[in-house]
């Protein structure tokens, strides 16, 4: 990252970034202190981000909790419009997220910019079905009576995300239509690619995205998870960065105890165009039953 | 701190008789202001450092358990809002007598701490459970009343059966520095809160450490109160901010511990307002058996005036118990 600056000015002292946590709209170090190396796709020393612990995932579910009565209850429009936000800010910041998607994987300049376009695109494409989702998903029931009868999916609460290795693609294909549906969530990053998580945070901390709303954790997903997964409090639970099939049963397992809603990881392709099942895992259907006026 | 000045230290039962001025300093008002001037001046710094150096300690698993439970015994459940209801201090001294319905382990809160005309309600409510009744009185929070109006409100919430009373001394009278006039009403609620034939309502004073400005006037309200014959010190009313803070509590526990020193009188300290969480809540547990020493571990004599605090402990001894994180849903809603 500051190899041309270095030698284009050797005197200067790096300023080299904390990569940190992002919880209730802040940027804090890990409760435990610790750190772990992040490296590039050839192995060489790229920064140090915060390994969360236990702790850090309690305060995120406390923030996200915080945060969600309020997200919840905006108009699905005003949701929109801030998802819409994070895409164009986004955008705005596209040099610097090629750059990190390039060195995390490897992949070439044009592989980078073709990610970070599907990412922005995805978040617009969200940001679209915000206000859309009630109508197709929810109904006007016909029923036996002088009663209107009507479903519509209300958010299911704060869900925790597994996210998966794909640095940004997959980390806002799986962020996006928990938050457009008015929920908010804990996201643990990928492990070995956190980098272009901290930046999308700081992202949506300028996106009038309020603070909470998303959580991103860095560290061990093995040591995270599974107290997300019990926690009592968390009521989804998103496992599609789970690659290991034995701590992906134990954690729907623990998260049986409460019934939280579980999306099974599956074999998916995240570059192709999304399903609405991403949105709709985590919605519950509320019917209300209205008399017909007179 | 203070030299022993009368009996060895012995601790004191809480049933003992009050006895007012053992230091026999109130003699005259010349002979008060210059004691209490006379009390050694603290050190804001010192204080401030050493209650930051306490409330890094860490305190884990069993040692945790311990001072989760010895916390939930101490708690004063309170709630003190123009809109409470006969309705809400019932459903209060429940949850009091049985903090957590899901575990027989979880011991009782201390009190229930109400305004004086729901004391009736609450202690019908609390029947033999063996918690008390706490009332707040004598024109709270402000103590801006004539005399004899406060000594009605006292005597009011003693008639009703009020264990425990919480009166807050005249503020605007200590800082003009008229000691004796606080002094007096400290000594004239005492005696309203006898009972013919024992069982004596217990006396707490509340110094409102938040309109005092500095800790030299937290330690010598302390001692004013001490010797007016209070049988616990109570920071704040939860009204003014800042409320209960830990160097404020630090000080108060020096003033009990040296009062024990120089009288064999033990007194009882009760922060209230601002201790929320369980993290705060062992804060003060370690300063209080740092400062003021182990004897003070006990119901008897430390309390937490809180009422969210309460369900805090609750969510952290389920996780205790069970292993994993609860959640709000899993306790009251107050």
């Amino acid at each position: 990252m500051s190899r041309d600056r270095t030698r284009r000015d050797a005197d200067r002292i790096d300023v080299r970034k904390t990569y940190k946590l992002y919880v209730g709209g802040a940027f804090p170090r890990s409760e435990s202190a610790r750190s772990y190396e992040v490296t590039d796709a050839r192995g060489g020393f790229l920064a140090n981000a915060s390994l969360a612990s236990r702790k850090d995932g309690r305060d995120a579910v406390v923030a996200a909790r915080k945060a969600f009565g309020s997200w919840s209850t905006r108009t699905p429009y005003n949701r929109g419009q801030v998802v819409y936000r994070i895409a164009e800010v986004l955008e705005s910041r596209r040099d610097q997220l090629e750059r990190e998607v390039r060195e995390a994987t490897g992949v070439n300049a044009g592989g980078a910019r073709a990610e970070v376009d599907q990412a922005v695109d995805r978040l617009v494409w969200y940001a679209g079905w915000a206000d859309k989702l009630a109508q197709v998903v929810g109904n006007a029931n016909p029923v036996a009576g002088p009663y209107f009868n009507l479903s519509s999916p209300e958010p299911t609460g704060v869900v925790a995300v597994m996210a998966p290795a794909s640095p940004l693609l997959g980390l806002v294909s799986v962020v996006a239509p928990v938050i457009t549906t008015g929920n908010t969530c804990v996201v643990v990053a990928s492990q070995p690619h956190p980098l272009p998580a901290i930046t999308l945070a700081e992202v949506m901390a300028t996106a009038d995205l309020p603070g909470g709303v998303v959580n991103v954790l860095t560290g061990h997903q093995g040591e995270i998870a599974p107290w997300l997964a019990s926690h009592l409090d968390v009521d989804g639970l998103d496992l599609t960065g789970v690659d290991d099939a034995d701590l992906a049963r134990d954690l729907e397992v623990a998260a049986a105890d409460n019934l939280k809603r579980v999306r099974r990881p599956g074999p998916e392709d995240l570059a192709a165009d999304p399903r609405l099942d991403r949105m709709t895992r985590f919605v519950e259907t509320k019917t209300v039953w209205h008399p017909v006026g007179t | 701190m203070l030299a022993p000045m009368a009996a060895p230290p012995t601790a004191a039962t809480p049933s003992s008789v009050a006895p007012t001025d053992p230091l026999g300093v109130a003699g005259s008002d010349a002979s008060l202001r210059r004691f209490l001037h006379g009390l050694p001046g603290v050190d804001q710094v010192g204080v401030e450092s050493r209650a930051a150096g306490l409330a890094t300690r860490s305190i884990k698993t069993t040692a945790k358990a311990y001072a989760l439970d010895l916390a939930v015994s101490m708690v004063d459940l309170t709630t003190l809002e123009g809109a409470d209801t006969p309705g809400k201090v019932r459903a209060l001294s429940a949850k009091a007598v049985r903090p957590d319905p899901t575990d027989a382990s979880c011991p009782a809160a201390a009190a229930v701490c109400v305004y004086p005309d729901l004391v009736a309600t609450a202690k019908q409510a609390l029947g033999s459970s063996g918690v008390k009744v706490a009332s707040v009185a004598t024109a709270f929070p402000s103590g801006r009343a004539a005399l004899d109006l406060k000594l009605a409100d006292v005597a009011n919430a003693v008639a009703d059966g009020a264990d425990e009373i919480d009166m807050v001394i005249d503020r605007g009278a200590f800082l003009v520095g008229d000691y004796r006039r606080v002094l007096d009403e400290i000594v004239a609620v005492r005696e309203v809160c006898a009972r013919p034939g024992g069982h004596d309502a217990h006396l707490k004073v509340i110094l409102e450490t938040g309109e005092l400005a500095t800790y030299d006037n937290v330690r010598r309200a302390s001692w004013l109160a001490m010797t007016g014959g209070a049988d616990f010190i109570k920071t704040s009313t939860g009204k003014v901010q800042p409320a209960a803070t830990l160097p404020v509590t630090l000080v108060m526990l020096e003033a009990v511990r040296d009062f024990r020193r120089a009288t064999g009188r033990m007194i009882g300290v009760k922060p209230a307002g601002g201790i929320r969480t369980t993290k705060d809540a062992i804060k003060y547990l370690v300063t209080v058996n740092e400062v003021a020493g182990p004897d003070w571990l006990d119901p008897d004599w430390f309390r937490f005036g809180a009422s969210s605090l309460l369900n805090d402990l609750l969510l952290q001894r389920q996780k205790m118990r069970t292993g994993h994180y609860s959640g709000p849903d899993h306790v009251t809603l107050d």
